[in-house]
């Protein structure tokens, strides 16, 4: 499921696009996951998760760090995000479902944000992107 | 049974009064066969589907869109009964269209996508919520009768 050279650069386009503002839609996509899908609030009892809360806002800076890392080293995923596969693995062992979650409401920010630049191919990339992030997270699981 | 509340069910309403079911569908359902190419099983009699382009322009897959959100749209009038409201439909998609119900799944999300893009700034967090509920009441009741 490696992406073309046409999916990487479309990416890495819309990451142009959203310059510093990575962490505000990383943020606004965990409000969401958090709102839509209860369930993955269970990881997060020792947050703040109301409406504004700073503490949110500084995982999704993390969050969003993370992905700008991953589209800075397409070519090795592995290598790049070694360390915070080994943490989701050993440490916080958060159950992979909840990653599709959290993918799918960072689309539904980009798609409300970006509305002109959230084309089918861009949807695809995109999506096929965090897929490859997120099976990277869950590589060492077991 | 969906649990929406009085808020929920009025903001369902009014945004769904804002948006173009029309192209609502033809958009989501061109967007699955897009985003999840191993969807295009279902559909092998629609003509070409060999590009982007070629699929979101397809007569085909707008009709059938609109097919699909004319029941979704049905199901909105009747959120206390999904079940009973797409029995014979969720009978048709096991016996005759053989359709795995993950795909249910995958569309709904699709609809939800389709509507941040035309609604933007209205569909705020909370009014995905509620969406993402009836998204995934309907795919439950579709699933519902499978056997």
């Amino acid at each position: 499921m490696a992406l073309s050279a046409a999916e990487r650069a479309m990416v890495r386009a819309l990451w142009r696009k959203l310059g510093d503002n990575v962490g505000v839609y990383a943020t606004e996509a965990l409000e969401r996951t958090f709102l839509a899908f209860p369930g993955t609030k269970t990881y997060f009892p020792h947050l703040d998760l109301s409406p504004g809360s700073a503490q949110v806002k500084a995982h999704g800076q993390k969050v969003a760090d993370a992905l700008t890392l991953a589209v800075d080293q397409l070519d090795d995923l592995p290598g790049a995000l070694s360390f915070l596969s080994d943490l989701h693995a050993h440490k916080l062992r958060v159950d992979p479902a909840n990653f599709q979650l959290l993918c799918h409401c960072l689309l539904v920010t980009l798609a409300r944000h970006f509305p002109g630049d959230f084309s089918p191919t861009m949807q695809a990339s995109l999506d096929k992107f965090l897929s490859r992030v997120t099976s990277t997270l869950a590589s060492k699981y077991r | 049974m969906v649990h929406l509340s009085g808020e929920e069910k009025a903001a369902i309403a009014t945004l769904w009064g804002k948006v173009n079911p029309d192209e609502i569908g033809g958009e989501a359902l061109g967007r699955l066969l897009v985003v999840y190419p191993w969807t295009q099983r279902f559909f092998d009699s629609f003509g070409d589907l060999s590009s982007a382009t070629a699929v979101m322009g397809n007569p085909k897959v707008k009709a059938h869109g609109k097919k699909v959100i004319d029941s979704f749209s049905n199901g909105l009038k009747h959120l206390d009964d999904l079940k009973g409201t797409f029995s014979s439909l969720s009978e048709l998609h096991c016996d005759k269209l053989h359709v795995d119900p993950e795909n249910f799944r995958l569309l709904g999300n699709e609809i939800v996508i389709v509507l941040a893009l035309h609604l933007g700034k209205d569909f705020t967090p909370k009014v995905q919520a509620a969406f993402q509920k009836v998204v995934a009441g309907v795919a439950n009741a579709l699933a519902h009768k499978y056997h």
